[in-house]
């Protein structure tokens, strides 16, 4: 744990126990379910919106973290999974049940603004509808496609047709006056700023943003339907590389073997967990650096300087992660109950190149401070744009380094510790300036923070006994865990909260495989923080977000 | 000049240095490279104009900045110092792709972004080359059993070289890109059969509001794209 001082919300009293729920819920609760992490409640599909408010205003349940609708074979099931921005460890699932013939279920938009779009998500992949939503379309497949893949009687072979038109300005009608005349410009799918492929609507009043809506689901690799493909002890690990591809690959199988591990009761040798958090966060700093380098390259257009250090700094860690996972960027190291081999040979010299960078790591953290954070033109461009202010931050479920840089004091690794990361000494970087400099700094505090953790991580691998160094505790070979155990379970990634739910039918695949991404939910406040700045602020606030599409698509 | 400085008879040598000071003498000192003075007294060289052609079109590809998925990342290394993918001739990566000539898909086509690659593909100007970069574009990779995932680039716009892995190395982009060029100087091309994307009505799949409100608005301008999951490989 960090050695800060205790956090005033370990005196907060806890709501999630059975008793208290049943109070604040009253008769909204038709049923309860056991979960692995959390206690479920059954309630009607049309009263989701009460049970909601009630939960967030009564029991302080502030932060949606993910919505998991699946099908069954009578019914389908949408489970609204909530904790809370001041307890992690806090945690209470919503099961939704509705009928198979007329599966409607009511809107939690009003309560909570992320669930626009996860219920059109689930909407578009299971087919269930939400009733009171503002805008139910589809939201990751084009808008043509016919039926929804992720239900159960979803034909796969089916031929299908996608078209391409032009994009009419929707806000040409209300805004078209003498003073205020609008234009639309479509910015992507294919544009360097983007970051990837994300198309952005954008409707321009002149210079100033008078709307942004986010278009995604370009790179949807349909990545819940491989895991559920999947046999739970080999055959997911080598996915979730490929959701955050930055070089972030070792935290993201951390969320699937967080949740499996949790689900199976396997124990993970300390010795695994001390490896598993070197490489972590070995990869959180090449993650940043890529996020950090790109940033300088929307905001100053500076693609010489900062975004080739940091590609070369970047560079250096990739080194170290190949000598001890074996590939470049798609590790696929962690296996469930460990990871599959020991440090490289000869172990000096492993530990010898991690203190050479850690050495030289310093030095370019200052150099980044000199080029871009004590940059007047940078500060000029940063310094009060892409304002997000903390409410409206936790309404839209932001995680991570945009939660952090809008005051949000909340870190998985802290308040819901894991790994080994309890027993060292490091500290949550948090500004609470709200606008796209606040969140540079946060970054740029994490990676010393993470080289703080490595340092730590190496000094005590080298102290390790060596007959003690056990790798991977006994895992059965073929993991079939009980049917109906669900589980929901959650890391820090790079970008923020990485969860992941799954459902066992007691075969040895999910039976259903939610990712929740952290990117999908920071990218939706896009609109708060860029609505009524400069189009130049909006390229540089979605560059302070930290989107990586294929996490957000998945 | 005289016609006895023309039967000088100092040597050929000299006859030679001769020509080739009086060919250089209008020339601005700083033109005057180290190829010139090797090519001595020949002012010309013969060739073919093919032969020309090609070798100036694969010493200076423009590649479209391009960036789709997890490849796209090692792409980027490939451009950054370290593999310096510039010093080859093909590493000027160009935002606009009627300034570009070679395409390098670098991740997951899925259905939503197919029909704008192949539009993106269609404004480039001709002769364009394509280099397919990963197992996704190759054939859906990891993902091919993906509801949403088109089996390869192939299946929209043609393609020259694949190169393999997941991601491949810079190493190995480079290799490819080598490879190209080297084809495209000897004139190669490859031939490869395009599924065609197909514009047409909505046939036979099953009507819904969207899909008849669609029917009704599409026009010849509208770029549709039709995936028969079923029959790809
Ligand atoms: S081939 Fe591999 S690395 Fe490349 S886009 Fe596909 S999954 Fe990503």
């Amino acid at each position: 744990m960090s050695l800060e001082p205790p956090r005033p919300e370990e005196t907060l009293e806890h709501t999630d126990d059975r008793e208290t729920l049943e109070e604040i819920l009253g008769d909204h609760a038709i049923g309860w379910e056991d979960h692995v992490n959390a206690q479920g409640v059954v309630i009607r599909p049309d009263e989701v919106q009460s049970a909601l408010r009630a939960l967030r205003d009564e029991g302080g349940f502030d932060h949606l973290t993910c919505l998991t609708a699946q099908q069954y074979a009578d019914r389908y099931e949408s489970i609204y999974h909530l904790t809370k921005y001041d307890d992690r460890s806090q945690e209470v699932s919503v099961v939704v049940p509705t009928s198979t013939d007329e599966p409607v279920s009511q809107s939690a938009d009003a309560v909570y603004r992320t669930a626009d779009w996860h219920e059109r998500e689930a909407y578009d992949l299971v087919g269930i509808e939400y009733e009171d939503h503002p805008d139910l379309r589809r939201i990751l497949l084009p808008e043509t496609w016919q039926g929804h893949p992720l239900g159960l009687d979803y034909d796969q072979d089916k031929p299908q047709l996608v078209s391409l038109s032009e994009h009419a300005n929707p806000i040409a009608e209300h805004h078209h006056d003498e003073e205020r005349d609008t234009m639309f410009l479509n910015i992507g799918p294919h544009h360097p700023a983007t970051h990837g492929v994300l198309h952005l609507k954008t409707v321009l009043d002149g210079e100033t943003v008078a709307d942004v809506e986010p278009d995604i689901g370009y790179l949807h690799r349909c990545e819940e339907q491989m895991c559920q493909s999947g046999t739970y002890r080999h055959q997911i690990m080598p996915y979730p590389d490929r959701w955050d591809y930055v070089s972030a690959g070792l935290l993201n199988e951390w969320s699937y073997a967080r949740a499996i591990e949790d689900m199976a009761d396997i124990e993970v040798p300390e010795y695994a967990q001390v490896i598993r958090t070197m490489g972590s966060e070995l990869c959180r700093i090449a993650a940043h650096l890529i996020s950090i380098g790109a940033f300088a390259l929307d905001v100053v257009g500076d693609f010489t300087v900062s975004f080739q250090y940091a590609w070369q700094d970047r560079e250096d860690v990739l080194n170290i992660l190949e000598d001890l996972t074996g590939q470049r960027m798609m590790f696929n190291y962690f296996r469930l109950g460990g990871v599959v081999w020991d440090l490289p040979e000869p172990r000096e010299d492993f530990f010898e190149s991690i203190r050479t960078f850690l050495d030289s790591f310093e030095g370019s953290v200052d150099e980044y401070h000199d080029l871009l954070t004590n940059n007047e033109i940078f500060q000029q461009r940063c310094i009060d744009t892409g304002h997000l202010d903390p409410e409206t931050a936790k309404s839209y479920g932001v995680t991570g380094p945009v939660a952090r840089g809008s005051g949000i004091d909340y870190d998985v690794r802290r308040d819901d510790p894991y790994g080994y990361y309890e027993e060292l000494d490091w500290d949550v970087a948090v500004y609470d300036g709200c606008d796209n400099y606040a969140r540079v700094l946060v970054r740029m505090q994490e990676l010393e923070e993470s080289a703080k953790i490595v340092e730590q991580c190496v000094d005590i691998l080298e102290d390790w006994p060596e007959d003690e160094r056990e790798i991977q505790s006994n895992v059965p070979r073929t993991l079939k865990p009980d049917a109906d155990t669900e589980v929901y379970r959650s890391v820090e990634g790079a970008k923020g909260e990485l969860g992941i739910y799954i459902r066992s039918d007691g075969s040895d695949k999910p039976a259903r495989f939610k990712i929740r991404s952290p990117c999908f939910s920071n990218l939706q406040a896009l609109g708060e923080a860029a609505n009524g700045e400069y189009v130049a602020d909006l390229i540089a606030t979605l560059g302070s977000i930290d989107v990586i599409l294929g996490e957000v698509d998945r | 000049m005289s016609s006895h400085d023309t039967y000088d008879t100092t040597g050929p040598r000299d006859v030679a240095s001769k020509t080739q000071e009086a060919r250089m003498g209008d020339v601005d000192e700083r033109f005057n490279s180290r190829l010139r003075e090797l090519f001595g007294s020949t002012p010309f060289i013969l060739t073919k104009f093919d032969a020309f052609l090609n070798w100036a079109r694969s010493s200076s590809m423009f590649v479209l900045q391009f960036g789709i998925a997890c490849c796209s990342i090692e792409m980027m290394g490939t451009y950054m110092p370290g593999h310096d993918l510039d010093r080859f001739g093909t590493g000027v990566p160009r935002a606009s792709p009627r300034q570009a000539d070679l395409l390098i898909v670098p991740g997951t086509i899925v259905s939503k972004f197919g029909p704008r690659m192949k539009r993106l593909y269609d404004q480039m100007p001709e002769p364009k080359f394509v280099v397919g970069m990963g197992s996704c574009t190759i054939s859906g990779g990891p993902f091919q059993e993906g509801y949403n995932v088109v089996k390869g680039a192939e299946e929209i716009i043609p393609v020259d070289i694949h190169v393999p892995g997941c991601p491949p190395r810079p190493e190995a982009l480079i290799y490819g890109i080598r490879k190209l060029q080297d084809r495209v100087q000897h004139g190669e091309s490859a031939p490869v059969t395009v599924k065609p994307y197909e514009l047409e009505q909505f046939g036979d799949v099953e009507r819904d509001e969207v899909v008849r409100e669609l029917a009704n608005e599409i026009d010849e301008e509208t770029l549709v794209m039709r995936y028969n999951w079923g029959d790809s490989p």
